[in-house]
Parts: structure tokens; sequence; C-alpha cells
């Protein structure tokens, strides 16, 4: 267990190290470098000079990585070209906002989904299995922010319960840091719980089928309470798996939330970078993600072997 | 191992929706015909519905090309804002443009989309992920195997909507950078699926029997390996078609992906924004049309999978 | 007489949205303390009986009819969940065929022991870690006290099924019924198996009903015989008249095909068609097997059998590997002509058309970033050669290194070390070019015939697939095919149809067209019936015969059965971990093992004659 923990901890810095290498590459070295761009296409090519010469853009590529890498390990991201302000408090303030709209988002819908699923499956052949199935794969098709905007207009616009944009830190305001984050989770949440409830549902089915359900079952135990006592710990392992894929899909699309709710979270950093042209912010801003969406990786492959004895004997 | 999903955005990577009836009573089940082809009436419903959305929406796109009701870039401050009528069953936008003319030429867009990103991942990935199983199938090649897998997987840390306002960024925004965007992401999704579904046709006896009647690795791609993972990879490409229906409406909808004066129902969207409170009903239609392109292409898929070999399941390696 | 412990009228069993029931008007009983083996091949309704007895019929199948278990007042059909849940175990248990996936691989075994001893009360709290050692001592489980800590992945097939036993008799239950329990394990493990059953069985006190397509365990564990078929009962009786007596067509047929020791009069396997002529199990063959002393007398005896080699000739003769068969009236029926040519001396003094000499094969075991794990040593030196027109049986459990020689023969995998030769080739040092003559010469039949056909290409196209790699042209390429369809006894229009349209025996045929197309000088025959029901493995298993004889081939058979290959080849190795234990003519290895390893397999292999005759 601790070799494959090693392992896999190995892997992830590998990752992060050819992530690194990519976003970089794509940042750095394709035409139109970072100071042209900055300046827009019609700034003198003396000024874009001088940009460069400010902000060392024109060393060689390879020193401009290990600055940029050795800066980012030492929790500094550098410097906008557009703003001239550090970037690395920016990112510090708006990833939290941002994790805890996920965290709060996968929370919710971890709680609908799994008792849902589970339900669904159970009840497949009822009607009330084949509506919360249809349901589900209705809500699948509906994208977040079109979720978000609907939820709007009916609880924000129409009845007024919540606020339909803005955010307050929690030692403002319990009250209104609450009150604030409902739309945006509730958005983030549903289409996710939707994607969440097939996933369980089909994992409870597989499972239902094993042979180890009818031992249960030839033991003893009626069919709900051989999945209960035996399936839902198996169903989990694919479960896990899939709730670590959509945390990640979370974290990046969070970024529509963010804009539509106007909250500063690093979505909504992210897209002012790329409105203001500042390919240093969006280079950390990205590497950010980027990095968040291995260590979610890494966390996931850590949890399936905990709960899965054969995993864990082979590695 | 590791138990990542196939680049799952949706879960129609992972769930074998309606494959209940199949259970095998061991003695019930009579080998002979029928024995792959399985009955089903969900599955077909599945099928039908999607692709009767698909036929909808690609048919308003063909449509627009020659007829649509108002000329899409006629501005007419006189009707602006005007709710459903019979003259604009949609109602009309802050321009006064006819909704349901931008809504029939946005198809083409979330088609074009569609079709591009999903050309390219397919043909990318799927060579790739049918490479990455032969060379796993060999003792030298197994580490080949490993550094492609391995690549996929941090292609997999860049999700479509990241990868495209990255492209947006570099470049500048629009459709083009989007499209390869959200090809590129879909990259390890047809990987995978090939990989997997190559390695098990690898392993099955019948390639066995190939190799020990002398057949050449190229002859048994083409003859064993393609038939039989081609239903996985149709399966794939709907799902994958889906996610990129949602990615462009997704970037549009930011702004960072079709521009105008190009209509796009993301940016249909966002402008609608502004008269929530006044106009819900300008949010509705581009809404109610991303929402019925993704269930389209989510249903076909399921209904595809289970028309092919429920046994070759598309899952993770 | 004493109420039934089970008794079922009138089971009638119809799939959901189906008209036509799978199982018709089921009737049996089973006095208390009795055993009823329930006989039936594949689709024979013997499974879905038993799940109707514990209720755990799928929801998709509809039954009707009675169940009644002493001990409970109604109609098990008509009782809910509930109540089935609180007999399941304590009254009525059960032991599945697929040890494999039978446990839960989550769970420590001893907590999936002691579930089910909470589930229904019979032990105090306190008791239960106790209890589960007990059980699991009873069962012979190796080291009870450590056994309870183990996941089942850290179990072999045979240990997993001896923790269902103790899970299925933890509460004393009146009736176990096994379902198959032994078809998934080894020879050697199945005998344990079985034994163990019937002890503890004996110990509890219960009644048993064991599910099984195999007639010689039936024999050797129960009292009494139900015949299944197609869905129906078609014969009940105690073990002696079923098998020396059987009234019905189908019970004689199955009776004549699973017996491995009787031929007709071409030497051929008994099937269901040419069941008429079978005089029934020789019951003083059990002594030869059980008593290797004095086999001579017992074999000398005049026996009303028709069955040619075991005339006294082929005793005298046994030490001469290539005349065991010459006694064989059958094999003046046909090709003999062919067979006699390889069958002179002469042969003896030309070269082995195969060699192999201290091969090894060590499988390297590769940890990510270069760690080493443990290597597999799946030959270990391993010598034998085969001469032209020999029938060479290789024999060994799972584990043995069977399929890895056969690998390495067909040059699909090469040797660590060693020399194979075939034929002019020498396989380990191949060219590609050798390689594909090699391939050429010698083709392999495999064990599954579901896997074994690619089911998205026509019947046409799957036999005619080595023909095109050997560059054979299009029209003759057609008329071989055709000619090999014919050959396995298949219709002319089967090549316009798919695998999935045949039966296992129809594609087991079609893998024998396909490896006979270009003609090969060796055929490789890799457990080719041990995935096909009795009937049908006795048809497969002649037409083999017959076409070994046509074609004057030279005969791998690999299989863990050791009557099959005991009936089909005149040599045999013994394999076990990788090495050869013993080799030499089939009849003296049968006769006369020398060493323990084959001694225990013979004893081990079901055999109806034996178990009529204990």
């Amino acid at each position: 267990m601790l070799t494959y923990a090693i392992n896999r901890a190995i892997q992830f810095a590998l990752s992060l190290v050819v992530a690194s290498v990519v976003i970089f590459a794509l940042m750095s070295l394709l035409p139109g470098n970072a100071a042209q761009v900055a300046l827009g296409t019609n700034a003198t090519p003396e000024a874009v000079a001088s940009l460069e010469a400010q902000y060392g853009l024109d060393r060689p590529p390879l020193i401009r990585y290990f600055d940029w890498m050795g800066g980012m390990l030492t929790g500094d991201f550098g410097t906008s070209y557009v703003t001239g302000a550090e970037i690395t408090p920016v990112i510090v303030d708006s990833v939290q906002v941002t994790a805890i709209l996920v965290i709060a988002a996968i929370a919710v819908s971890i709680v609908i989904a799994v008792p849902l699923g589970t339900f669904a499956a159970l009840e497949q052949r009822n009607w009330i299995g084949v509506t919360i199935s249809a349901i589900s794969q209705v809500g699948i098709a509906i994208p977040n922010f079109l979720a978000a905007i609907i939820l709007v207009i009916i609880f924000s616009l129409t009845l007024g319960w919540f606020p339909s944009q803005g955010w307050m830190a929690p030692i403002e305001g319990l009250g209104g840091f609450l009150l604030r984050l409902v739309l945006p989770v509730v958005s983030l949440a549903l289409v996710q719980a939707a994607i969440l409830t097939r996933y369980v549902r089909s994992a409870v089915l597989d499972v239902m089928r094993e042979d180890y359900i009818r031992t249960a079952r030839a033991k003893g135990l009626t069919k709900t309470k051989a999945l209960f006592a035996h399936g839902l710990r198996n169903a989990a392992i694919p479960v896990i798996t899939v709730a670590g894929v959509q945390l990640a899909t979370l974290l990046v699309g969070a970024v529509i939330i963010e804009q539509i709710f106007v909250l500063p979270g690093i979505g909504s950093e992210l897209v002012r970078a790329v409105a203001n042209r500042d390919l240093v912010a969006v280079q950390g801003i990205v590497m950010v993600l980027v990095l968040l969406v291995l260590i979610i990786n890494l966390i996931v492959d850590i949890l399936v072997p905990i709960v899965d004895p054969r995993i864990r004997n082979a590695a | 191992m590791n138990p990542t999903p196939t680049g799952a955005q949706s879960p129609s990577d992972y769930v074998d929706p309606v494959a209940l009836d199949a259970t095998d009573t061991s003695a019930s089940v009579k080998i002979g015909p029928g024995r792959s082809r399985r009955s089903g009436r969900r599955a077909n419903a599945s099928m039908i519905i999607g692709a009767g959305l698909v036929v909808l929406i690609v048919g308003l796109a063909l449509i627009s090309f020659v007829w649509t009701p108002y000329d899409p870039t006629t501005i007419d401050p006189a009707a602006r804002l005007q709710s459903g009528s019979l003259t604009h069953p949609f109602g009309t936008d802050t321009f006064g443009r006819d909704t349901l003319t931008w809504v029939m030429v946005g198809a083409r867009i979330t088609l074009l989309v569609g079709v591009v990103a999903v050309g390219i991942a397919l043909l990318i990935g799927t060579p790739i992920g049918i490479i990455s199983a032969f060379f796993a199938k060999q003792p030298w090649g197994m580490w080949l195997d490993a550094v492609i897998m391995r690549a996929n997987d941090i292609l997999l840390a860049f999700p479509a909507l990241l990868l495209a306002i990255i492209f947006a960024a570099v470049y500048s925004p629009g459709t083009g950078p989007a499209m390869v965007a959200v090809g590129i992401a879909a990259i390890p999704g047809f990987a995978r699926v090939a990989r997997s579904g190559t390695l098990q046709v690898l392993g099955s006896e019948y390639v066995r029997a190939a190799r020990a009647s002398n057949r050449r690795i190229p002859a048994i791609a083409v003859v064993h390996v393609l038939p039989n993972i081609a239903g996985m990879v149709i399966v794939q490409a709907s799902v994958a078609f889906a996610i990129s229906v949602l990615a462009e409406a997704g970037l549009s909808f930011l702004g960072l992906g079709t521009q105008a004066p190009t209509p796009s129902w993301g940016r249909m969207l966002q402008e609608s924004q502004q008269y929530l409170s006044t106009h819900p009903e300008l949010a509705l239609w581009p809404g109610v049309f991303i929402a019925l392109a993704v269930l389209g292409f989510n249903l076909l898929g399921d209904g595809l999978r289970d028309r092919f070999d429920p046994k070759m399941e598309a899952r993770g390696a | 007489m004493p109420e039934n412990l089970l008794e079922v009228r009138d089971l009638t069993i119809t799939p959901a949205g189906a008209d036509a029931p799978v199982l018709h008007d089921v009737s049996l009983s089973l006095a208390p303390g009795e055993r009823v083996g329930l006989i039936g091949e594949s689709g024979s309704g013997k499974s879905l009986t038993a799940q109707s007895v514990m209720g755990l019929l799928p929801e998709e199948l509809h039954a009707r009819g009675q169940v009644r278990l002493q001990g409970h007042s109604g109609n098990l059909l008509e009782a809910n969940e509930k109540t089935l849940a609180g007999l399941r175990s304590d009254i009525v248990s059960m032991v599945f065929q697929e040890p494999m996936s039978a446990l839960n691989p989550l769970m420590r075994i001893g907590d999936q022991i002691a579930e089910v001893l909470r589930l229904h009360g019979k032990a105090p709290r306190g008791q239960i870690p106790t209890r589960v050692r007990e059980l699991l001592r009873d069962v012979h489980m190796p080291d009870p006290d450590s056994a309870r800590f183990a996941y089942p992945h850290q179990l072999s097939g045979g240990q997993r099924q001896r923790v269902m036993l103790a899970i299925a008799l933890a509460n004393s239950p009146r009736l176990l019924i096994c379902d198959e329990p032994t078809t998934a394990l080894d020879v050697t493990v199945q005998k344990h198996m079985l034994d163990l059953i019937a002890e503890r069985v004996s110990a509890v006190e219960a009644g048993l009903l064991f599910i099984t397509h195999d007639l010689a365990v039936v024999a050797g564990v129960c009292d009494r015989v139900i015949v299944m078929y197609r869905g129906r009962i078609v014969e009940t009786g105690s073990v002696d008249e079923i098998f020396t007596a059987p009234k019905h067509e189908y019970t004689r047929g199955l009776l004549a095909s699973s017996d491995l020791e009787a031929t007709d009069d071409r030497g051929r396997l008994f099937t269901l068609k040419t069941a008429l002529a079978y005089s029934g199990p020789q019951i003083g063959e059990a002594e030869t097997t059980a008593d290797v002393g004095e086999p001579e007398d017992l074999r000398d005896e005049p026996q009303t059998s028709t069955r040619p080699e075991h005339t006294g000739t082929s005793v005298a003769e046994s030490t001469d590997e290539d005349s065991v068969r010459t006694a064989s009236a059958g094999d003046g029926v046909r090709g003999a002509s062919v067979r006699d040519d390889h069958r002179t001396p002469s042969v003896r003094e030309s070269a082995p058309l195969i060699e192999v000499s201290d091969v090894t094969r060590i499988f390297r075991g590769r940890g990510l970033f270069g760690r080493r794990r443990s290597d597999v040593t799946a030959l270990g030196g391993i010598d034998f050669s085969v001469a032209a027109g020999a029938r060479l049986g290789i024999v060994g459990e799972s584990g043995s290194g069977k399929s890895t020689l056969l690998n390495i023969l067909s040059g699909l995998d090469r040797p660590t070390t060693g020399h194979v030769r075939v034929g002019d080739i020498r396989v380990e040092a191949a060219s590609s070019q050798a390689l594909r003559r090699l391939r050429e010469n010698l083709q392999i039949v495999f064990q599954d015939p579901f896997a074994s056909l690619d089911p998205r290409m026509r019947i046409a196209d799957i036999v005619a697939e080595p023909l095109i790699a050997a560059g054979v042209d299009k029209d003759e390429r057609a008329a071989r095919v055709e000619e090999m369809i014919a050959a396995v006894d298949l219709d002319a229009d089967s090549l316009r149809r798919y695998p999935h349209q045949f039966s296992g025996g129809q594609r087991q045929r079609i893998s024998i067209a396909r490896a006979l197309v270009t003609r090969p000088q060796i055929l490789v025959a890799d457990e080719p019936v041990s995935a096909l029901d009795v009937s049908v493995r006795a048809q497969v298993l002649n037409l083999l015969t017959d076409l070994v004889d046509e074609y004057a081939l030279t005969l791998l058979f690999v299989s863990h059965d050791l009557g099959v290959v005991k009936h089909l080849c005149s040599e045999v190795i013994v394999m076990r971990a990788g090495q050869i234990v013993e080799s030499g003519a089939t009849e003296d290895i049968y006769a006369n093992p020398q060493e323990e390893y084959t001694r225990r397999l013979i004893a081990a292999t079901p055999s109806l004659a034996e178990a009529l005759a204990g």
C-alpha cells in the first residue's frame, strides 16, 4: 500500500512537470508573445521590446521556464504585465471562493445522487425508478449556466428569496454568505447530481447482478439488506472515480457560474485575465487549476485501494 | 491499475443504462441466434428519441441554409424584445432580430463544432488507442504503451473548457480555436475506449487463432480489431458530440467561443441575461435547444450502446 | 412414511413476456437426510429448479406450482422475500458453481461467515469468533485461525468453495443445495471437495440436492438421481437403476456418451444416436484403477464390452509405445492404411517430428520504475519428443504450464532457454519466415467455442483466414473451405452465417475446420471439449478421431480430463507446476502410474464404473 502511494505520488509529480511544460509552451512559445499580446497588435516594436526587457521576456525560453517554475515552487506566480500587480494574492483569494463553491456543490450532489440512484436501481422496474432515470437523463442535458439562469428567474427575480449575484465572505456575515451561496451551488450541484445519479444507479445495478449478492441472499438477507450490507461498498468503487472526475469538471465548469453570479472565484479571474490579454496571469491560473485536477486524481487513486483490498494487495 | 473512467464528462461513458434484461439465467439462456442481439424495448426507445432529436437539430441547420423566417442579420428596432407571436413565434431580441431564425442558424455552429471536434478526437484518439494496445501486448512495447497512456492521463487534466480558454487567450477567441480545443480535449476518451476494446479483442482466442494461422498485425487490426471496436467508438462519438455541444455553448456564453455576428445558442443565452427580469423567454429558446441537442446525442449514445455487444462495455482500461 | 423434507409439485417457469415455459411441470421430492442428484446438460432447467426452492429466481422469470419445505407451512413460491430470507441458510442452504465471484471481495472471510451466524442468531454473540474458527476447521481450511482474516482474492478456488460450504452449513440447515459446486475446480481439488461435502452433510444430518452435469460425480455422492432434459424431468430412480438400466432414451444416451471407456464397433464413442448399442458401464474396470496391484487378471476377464482395446493383447504389448492401439478393431474401418504406415516400427527409427529439450519459460514480473516483482516460472525444464503420427495427450491441472508449452510449440511465445524443434524448424531461433512455415504446418483448436470465432465474421471468412495468410487464391480458397466444412459435417449454407447462430459443438467443428484447412501435419487441440456438454463432447471427439485418421495427423491433445486423454491418445505426458511428472504410453501410465501425483490424479478422476462399484 505504501509503495503504491509512493508510486502514485511520483506519477503525480511527473504529470505535474509535464503539464507545466505544456502550459508554458502553449503560452510562451507560440507566435504573438506575451508582451505583444499585452500591448495589443498596434504597439510599436520599441514598446514591445522595452516591456520584454522589463519582464525578462528576451531571455531564452528554458531560463524563463525555470524562473517561472522556481517562482511557483516558492509561491510566487509572478507579476502581471498588464496591471503590474502581483498575481499570487489574487490566486490565493480567488481559489478559496472557488473551493467553497465546488466542494459544497459536490457534497450536495453526492447527498442527492447516492440515495436517489440507489433507489432508482432498487425500483428499476417500477414507474418511480423509470421516472428518476428519465429525469436524470434530462438533467444531464441541461448545462449548468442554463440551470443558473432558470434558478435566477424563479428564485431571485420572481420569488426574491435569494440575491441574483454577489459574494460575501463568511467573516463579514455568515447569513449573507450562505444566502449568496445557495443559487450558485444549487445550479452546479443539480446537473452533477443528475450525472452522478445515473452512475450510482448503474453501479448498483451492476452490483446487484454479482454472485456475492446472491450469496448474501442465500445467507438469509433480503434483497434490500443484501444490497446495503454487501453491495453499496462495492458500488462505491466506480462511483468514487466518477465523483473525482466530476469534481475536476466542476472546478472548470465553475468558471461560467462565477461569471453569472459575479463571484470573485478563480474562474472569474481567469476570464478577466483572458479579456485583459494578461498571459502571465492566465498561465498561473491554468497551472493552479491543472494542479488541483491532478491532486483530485491523486486522492481518488489513493482512496480506491483503501476501499478495495484487491487493488491494495496487487500494488 | 488506474481505475479512472474514460474521459468521462458525461455519465454515458460509464453507464450501461438498461442492460437489465440481460440477466443470465444459466439454464434459460439458450445459446443460438439472438444471443448477442438483445431485445430491450427501452433501449430502442432511447435510440429512437435520441435519433429523432438529432434529426430535428440537423434538419433545422440544413433548412436554415435555404430558408429562414427572417434574415438573421437584419436589425429591426421597431420590433425589438417582442414576445412570441404569429409573426415571430419565438419572439425577437434586443435588436429586433427574429429568435426562431437565430435558433435555426445557431444550430449550424453547434453541429459544426461537434463534427469538427469529434472528427479530430476520433481520427487521432482511436488510432492512438489501437496502437497503444498493440504495444501493450508486446514485451518490448509495454513501456511505450505506458508512456502513451500517461500522456493521455495528463491530457485528461485539461478539460475541454479549460483548453478552449487557453486557446482563446493565446489566439483570438473564435469558433476555430474552440473546435480544435474541444477536439483535443476529447482525444483521451477515444484513446481509452479504443485501447480497452482492442486489448479485449487482442486477448481473445480468435486473435490467437489468427496469429496461429499467420495473419500479420496490420491484417489483424483491420480484419478483427476495427469491426469489433467500431460499436464502442461510435458510442463514444455520440457522447463526445454531446460534450462538445455543451462546451461550445459554455464558451460562447463566456464570450470566448463563436463571435458576433455569427448566431450561436451560447451567445444568445449570454445576451439574454440583461433582460432576465423583463424577458425571460429570451433565455428559454436557446436553452431548450442546447438541452435538446445534448439530450439527443446522449440518448442516441445510450441506445447504440445497447445495440452493440453489451459485454464490450466502454469502460476504463 | 415421514413427511418429505422438500416437495416440489408441478413447477413451471415462464420468462416474462414469453409464451413457452422453460421449465415444465417439474415435480420432485426429497426425504429428510436423502441425497438426490439432479442431472442435466445446459438448458435443462436444473439450476432454475434449485433457485425456485431458494426463492432466488430472477425477477423476470415467473414460477407457478408448489414448493414446500418441511418446517414452513406455505407454498414457497407465494412467500414474500422476508419470509424466504428467514428460511435461507436456516432451513435450506446453497453452494454455487463459481467460487471466484461468490464471496464479497471487500470483506474478510471470517466476517462473511460470522454474518450468517449473526443473521439467524444461532450462536451467542460472544461465541461467534470461536464458531467461525470451528467452521473453518470443519471444512479443513489450512490454518483456520489466520484464514479468518484473509480476503477472498487471497484464497484459491478450492479454498473459496470450502468457505462457501462453511457458510452454507453454519446454521446446520436441513437441506443443502449444491449447484455444480466442483465444476470450476481442478480434478484433485474436486475430489477433496466432493468428499468434504459428503462428510459435512452427514455431520449435520442434512438432505442434499446435488446439481451437476457430471454423471460420475452424482454416482459417487447421491442415493437417488433425477434426470432433466429441456426443462422436464425425464427419469427418476436410484443410482443403480439409472446407471445400469436407464429407461429413457435420453438417459441412456447421456450415459453412453459420457462413458469414455466404452466405444462402438468402429472404436468411436457412443453418442445420443448410437446409444442403443451401449451396454452400460463396465463395473469391473473400477478395480484396475483402484487397485494397481493386479490389473492384468481383471483385464483378461471376458467382458461383454465392445471395447476392443481391452483385449489382452494391449497389456502384453503395452511396453511398446507405438503398438498400443494396433489391436483396436476400429482402426480397420477407416483410414487404417494411413495409420498403419505410421505405426510400423520404422517410424521410431527416424527422427521424431517434434523435439523439445530442456525448455524453460520464465515470466519476468516488472513493476513501474523498474522495480522487480517476483518472476514466475511457467516451465522449468521440459523434455519430450513426438513421433510423426503419434497422438500425445498432455495432462495437467491449472497452473501446470500446459498452455505455455502450447504457445511455445506454435511459435506464439518463445522459450527462455532450451530447444524446440518442429519438423526442420528450430522454433526458439526461428525467423519470422520460418515461424510462418511452422504455423502452416501446426494448427490449433482452442478451448472456448464462444471466444475462438470472431463474432463479426462469416463462417466462410473464418475458415478461410489461414488460407488468406498463406496466399491461396480466391477460387481455391472457396473450394477448400467448402470441402473442410463438409468434412466436419456441417451444411454448406453454414458458410454464410455468423458464429452466434451456432451451438457450442458446431462452433468447435468450425474451429476444427479452420485448423485443418491448410492441411497441417500437426494438430494441437487445447482442451477442445472441456466447455461442451457431455453428449456433444462425444460427437466432437469422434470427429477429431476420424479426421486424425483421415488426414494422418500428429495430434497433441491438451486436457485436464484423464478420461478423454485415455480414450484418444496413445502416449501421455503428465505435467505439474511447469515440470513433466511422468510420461509414456497411455495404457502404461493408467495401469501402472509410477509417480504419486499421477496416482492421485487418476484416483481423483471421477469414473462412473468406479462410483457404481464403490
